[in-house]
């Protein structure tokens, strides 16, 4: 057991755990944030997706020894909630293309696609069918095929007129 | 995950050789092979790690004494990325982006495909094709092995118990040519059925006016055919000091198709793995020459 | 363009507005998916993600023995066991069978019984913490007895189940064709690939009985397979689903299996106990699609017209029933193709290997014949020289056709127009000739001359391929009738508006299009129709969520109860049910309207015969698949894919069109690269880094047709969705292979190392032949 420090989506964490404890379970169990899924544990499908210091990282390839430090952002981190407000949060501009176009159908694999996606727009993806398609090669899903997810990230990265 | 073996995270490499010089320990460095053998329960688990990941002195891509140097803990992104990679070893580069997707390329490292040693690791023909030699390091000092040397027999390394893998060098040769294919599961998450790189230079044309110049130093690599990453040398025997002309590719993938003895698993037949080394060998001879 | 940040509804009704849709495409704009936005915001509660205080982990010890006498099970006296539970099959207060068609299953092997498959479940354990369920697992020994092992389904005595379908003559038909041609087709197994694993819950409650939650497709399979397991009644069970991260029939009956685990280990434990398979269990143990030997002799005249089908299917079932001799109904009926053909025999069986059973995949049977019978029709057509579209036309059923079973096509025909719609919208003929005109270019017309080893100049070759097929809306034959279903809607005193159904959402639509269907009849705002979770404690039996009948069957019923709710409302206020409801409802109490299904008049089938009306109507379904291939490595690249799918009547078009993109891409995952290799009975596929689905890069760019030929006997005309797409993309993509390069793959997947066998010389397929009366010496 040791201990480490890092945060998660913005909230500053301390946690005495075993180093080689995977972030997936430091997520799910020590920190109940249950939006990451696992889908395989090997590192093939994707589920677990999430930013680690703005990357996307398998979260069940990580021990939390490696997150020592680092800024670490999950599906839950994505919509916002106002301060002080009891409404329900806010749907991010790729949450709702998804919901848009039918990205989501099961949802499982939707958390880690969402991350996925956030990454690559972040890193100024635009609405390119081939770099959309490389950018969640790493991520399966068995329900829509991807077309509407593609559509859905390709929708989001589109300039927002109004910005 | 069941249970966690214990794991120290030193931060410089004099404490992680003396963690190693202690007992054997086993490393983890993007953790994208341990990882999963540790879920799936492959094997017998250590019951102690020692974490690589922070030591920053395995990182980082430079050119000095005329080879290009890579940490151990370069990732597959960062190679990707990497201007100094791009220019003097472009098919890096591509190996790199053939392996697993965005996830594994984050945390994958060179140095771990190397020290993992498996027969299917991507990188590893462009580094036998390469000429690469692997820095190796422990708290007894450094030594230098060439990549022909490092991988005896099937996941095992001329790695002491105690050494770790520091930077993996290949020469800078001028004039060098490498091409890189991999043949693999589906486009992406994929694992090799055929990985192969060839390299050579071109050699003086025995006739002036030729317009296909001889091949000299030939290397041809391959992986996912036998039980460790292998240097095909009949074949390159054959290639070396000749032109890629059709006869050459045929004869060059008929020595290629006899030397291999691939076996048939889970992912291919090893008669598909020995057609197939034969025909993208052939088929890269033939882009070379230009016919 | 619209401003995309919407706003989530309070939870529980969790629903997004419907003004970002883009106009057009629906008749009205559709709501967005219900539970969507929890879906997106991490929220929505998997079953891996509920929280019980005090639970256990459970685990199953499997056999790893194909065929074998369980012998012993002991525990090492030196480990303590005071922290473990451990169920054996004497622990099991009801019946050890696993409820299904025949009883044949045990929930446990018993000590002196039979091991009939490798993974079977033997012994149940649970633990407080994982470590210490590691110890105990290595601190039990199994002890068996090795017994042969039967693998080859053609050989196995041990039939499931046979049909024989036969109309017309069809020896005398083969006597007067001016061709016969022979083939023999073969498909594996394939793997649902649910990304969410198998996973239940079980919490024992004060009265003996249990809760379970689970993911699942079921409720009430659940229930009934936990009522006879454990001796209970039917408040004792009591079966929750949790959201349910996808399905495709692979959590149809398994999970009645491991709720009964789960149950078992909670009953002895006297605490919760949580079931989570890792996706390695769930490879191994689970059901996956049946492989399938089909063998076709096809009589046909000079211009392609079939006169004559003699079909025989095999199908293995695996070590026991689960559902085999209903997917081989399905696969039977529909063997002969969406084609009109006067004289067919089709003799079916399905046979038992000591393998982990088959069951239930999207298309049940069909894609496995409709492959066999559209590759075969496409050989036919490249030996009389005419184009795969014009043996479609000439043959494609039309209203007043009769199918196998003496089926009467009277209404909702439209083979011919998804046919017409995929092949103009894919330019199939376009760029079949133009394929064609590169195919004789090239040396060899797609073999290798001179040496294997040798290239080509030419590296990617592309292809166009044709398939059609029909599909059986609901289930098969009386299936529905003895269901009796029942679906519930309930107006509350509160005035609220309540689906009660146990038909389930796993990311098809469920939660979206029922609402949907009841708020439109009732002419009340979606948002204010609730949809009750699937509690068997809460929810009527209205069928289980299977054979894409959920929108169809159910759907009609919720629509004739929101009539019936609607006319008593409306009878009673003399107002707009909308404007009167709420009223009504303070002013009466609760209503709850149940409804059960009726036969649809005018249709029936005679299950002792096989004669009669297969399915109340049937989907249409075409599909236009363009490939490259590389010639060097046989790797294909399936790059365009055009579906036409005439589903009834579109509900919801994008959840439809998700449907249709999803079921194309595991047909196209069907046709390349999913494939089983067994060694002894055992799945060497048994990871995701060896059982290989495909990823972004590997999918094509996928086009949806939706084409609308109502069934009129449901008020809404809807037929169903999820399975079509799965019957027409792999005899497409094999198809666009053979136009690529000439070469004919019989198996699937159609691997790369298929292929280069192919294009090497060594055949991958037995050459379509002649059959034995000789007038096809002119092929």
């Amino acid at each position: 057991m040791a201990i480490y420090r890092f945060t998660v989506n913005e909230s500053p964490i301390v946690v005495d755990l075993p180093g080689m404890r995977r972030l997936l379970d430091v997520l799910r169990e020590d920190l109940a944030l249950t939006g990451t899924k696992e889908g395989c544990g090997e590192g093939e499908c994707g589920a677990c997706t999430v930013l680690l210091d703005g990357t996307p990282v398998d979260a069940c390839l990580v021990p939390i020894c490696q997150v020592e430090g680092c800024i670490v952002e999950t599906v839950e981190g994505l919509a916002s909630t106002e301060p002080g407000s009891d409404l329900p949060p806010t749907l991010d501009r790729l949450q709702a293309a998804f919901l848009k176009t039918g990205g989501a159908q099961c949802g499982i694999c939707t958390p880690g696609m969402l991350m996925a996606g956030r990454a690559y727009i972040d890193a100024g993806g635009g609405p390119d069918d081939d770099a959309i398609r490389e950018a969640i090669a790493g991520n399966l899903c068995r329900c829509t095929g991807y077309t509407k997810i593609i559509e859905a990230i390709a929708l989001a990265s589109g300039q927002d007129p109004a910005a | 995950m069941g249970i966690e073996p214990s794991v120290t995270s030193p931060r410089l490499l004099h404490d992680a050789y003396a963690i190693l010089a202690e007992r054997p320990v086993r490393p983890i460095a993007g953790g994208t092979d341990l990882m999963v053998a540790l879920t799936a329960e492959l094997g017998e688990p250590p019951d102690q790690i020692v974490d690589l990941w922070g030591l920053d002195e395995l990182r980082g891509i430079t050119v000095d004494s005329g080879a290009l140097s890579l940490g151990a803990l370069t990732t597959y992104t960062e190679i990707r990325r990497s201007a100094v990679c791009r220019e003097h070893l472009p098919v890096l580069v591509e190996a790199a982006a053939t392996i697993g997707a965005a996830q594994i390329q984050n945390r994958g490292t060179l140095g771990g495909n190397v020290a993992n040693a498996s027969p299917a690791g991507d990188t590893l023909p462009v580094l036998l094709a390469a000429d690469a030699t692997f820095v190796l390091g422990s708290i007894r000092g450094e030594r230098t092995v060439a990549s022909s040397e490092f991988w005896p027999a099937y996941r095992r390394t001329a790695l002491a118990p105690d050494e770790l893998l520091l930077r993996i060098r290949i020469p800078l040769l001028a004039g060098r040519e490498m091409r890189f294919r991999k043949v693999g599961t589906r486009r992406a998450q994929s694992i090799s059925k055929v990985v192969m790189a060839l390299g050579w230079r071109d050699g003086e044309p025995a006739e002036p006016r030729s317009v296909a110049a001889p091949w000299t130093e030939v290397r041809l690599a391959l992986g996912s055919v036998a039980a460790t990453p292998i240097r095909a040398r009949a074949t390159e025997a054959a290639l070396e000091g000749r032109p890629p002309t059709p006869e050459t590719a045929d004869q060059a993938a008929e020595a290629l198709a006899a030397e291999l003895h691939p076996i048939d698993d889970v992912r291919s037949t090893a008669e598909y793995r020995r057609i197939v080394a034969a025909r993208v060998l052939h088929r890269l001879i033939r882009e070379a020459g230009g016919w | 363009m619209p401003d995309l940040t919407s706003r989530t509804e309070l939870p529980g009704a969790l629903v997004a507005q419907p003004d970002a849709i883009t106009p057009g495409r629906a008749r009205s704009a559709p709501p967005l998916r219900r539970e969507g936005p929890a879906k997106l915001t991490g929220t929505a509660m998997y079953a891996d993600d509920l929280v019980f205080p005090g639970a256990w982990f459970g685990a199953t010890i499997r056999s790893t023995d194909a065929h074998a006498r369980l012998v012993s099970i002991e525990l090492d006296p030196a480990f303590d066991w005071s922290g473990v539970v451990v169920v054996t099959a004497a622990d099991i207060p009801g019946d050890n069978i696993v409820s299904s068609i025949k009883s044949d299953q045990p929930i446990l092997v018993p000590v002196g019984g039979r091991i009939q498959h490798h993974a079977e479940a033997l012994v149940l354990i649970a633990a407080l913490d994982r470590a210490t369920l590691r110890a105990a697992r290595r601190a039990l020994r199994v002890t068996t007895e090795a017994l042969p092992a039967v693998f080859d389904p053609l050989s196995s005595e041990h039939v499931f189940a046979a049909y024989e379908l036969a109309t017309g003559d069809p020896d005398r038909a083969f006597a007067a064709a001016d061709f016969i041609l022979e083939g023999e087709y073969r498909v594996g197994h394939q793997e649902q690939l649910y990304i969410e694993n198998n996973a239940m819950i079980a919490i024992p409650s004060d009265d003996g009985g249990v809760t379970v939650h689970g993911s699942l497709q079921c409720p009430y399979y659940v229930h009934t397979a936990l009522k006879r397991g454990l001796a209970m009644d039917d408040r004792q069970a009591r079966v929750v689903q949790a959201e349910t991260g996808g399905g495709f029939g692979g959590k149809e009956e398994y999970p009645s299996m491991i709720a009964l685990h789960a149950a078992l280990l909670a009953g002895k434990a006297r605490r919760p106990v949580r079931m989570i398979y890792d996706r390695h269990e769930d490879l191994a143990a689970t059901t996956k699609r049946h492989p399938a030997i089909v063998r076709h002799r096809t009589g046909v005249t000079h211009d392609g017209r079939l006169v004559a089908q003699d079909i025989e299917v095999v199908m293995d079932g695996g070590a026991y029933c689960t559902l085999t001799p209903v997917v081989l109904s399905r696969g039977a009926i529909h063997a002969g193709g969406p084609y009109r053909c006067p004289n067919v025999r089709i003799r079916a069986r399905a046979t038992r290997t000591n393998t982990p059973p088959n069951g239930a995949f999207r298309g049940f049977g069909a894609p496995q014949t409709e492959f066999a019978a559209e590759t075969h029709l496409n050989r036919i057509a490249e030996a009389l020289q005419l184009s795969p579209l014009e043996i479609r036309r000439r043959n494609v059923y039309q209203v007043g056709d009769t199918t196998p079973t003496g089926q009467v096509l009277s209404a909702s025909v439209a083979g011919e127009e998804v046919l017409e719609r995929a092949a103009e919208a894919g330019e199939f003929e376009r760029l079949r000739v133009r394929h064609h005109r590169q195919r004789a270019s090239r040396l060899g017309s797609g073999t290798i001359p001179g040496s294997p080893l040798r290239t080509e100049r030419t590296r990617l070759a592309s292809g166009v391929g044709l398939a059609l097929a029909w599909h059986g809306a609901g289930f098969t034959g009386s299936g529905e009738v003895k269901l009796a279903s029942v679906a519930s809607l309930e107006l509350t005193d509160d005035g609220a508006i309540s689906i009660l159904v146990g038909s389930t959402e796993m990311g098809q639509g469920t939660k979206t299009i029922l609402p949907q269907l009841v708020a439109d009849a009732l002419e009340v705002p979606y948002e204010v129709v609730e949809f009750a979770s699937q509690d068997t404690a809460h929810v009527p039996d209205s069928g289980p969520t299977v054979a894409s009948r959920t929108a169809m069957v159910v759907g009609g019923l919720l629509i004739q109860a929101a009539q019936r709710l609607r006319s008593q409302v409306e009878g009673s206020t003399g107002g707009s049910f909308a404007d009167t409801y709420r009223a009504y409802a303070r002013a009466n109490g609760p209503l709850r309207i149940d409804q059960r299904f009726e036969p649809y008049p005018g249709v029936g089938f005679d299950d002792e015969t096989y004669r009669g009306d297969a399915y109340p109507a049937f989907g249409w379904a075409a599909c236009v698949a363009s490939v490259e291939v590389d010639l060097d490595t046989g790797e294909v690249y399936v790059r365009d894919v055009v579906a036409a799918d005439d589903i009834g009547r579109v509900i919801h078009p994008v959840l439809a069109e998700g449907q249709v993109e999803g079921g194309t891409l595991q047909a196209v995952g069907y046709a390349t690269i999913e494939e089983i290799k067994l060694r002894d009975g055992r799945y060497l596929n048994d990871r995701l880094a060896t059982y290989i689905i495909p990823t972004a890069l590997d999918a094509p760019r996928i086009t949806t047709i939706l084409v609308e030929a109502p069934f009129d006997a449901v008020p809404h005309g809807a037929k169903g969705v999820g399975e079509l797409p799965m019957d027409v993309g792999a005899p497409a993509v094999v198809a666009a292979i053979a136009d690529a390069t000439g070469v004919w793959i019989g198996d699937l997947p159609a691997s790369p190392e298929r292929i280069l066998a192919a294009l090497a010389g060594v055949p991958a397929i037995a050459p379509l032949r002649p059959g034995a009366s000789e007038p096809a010496a002119g092929l």
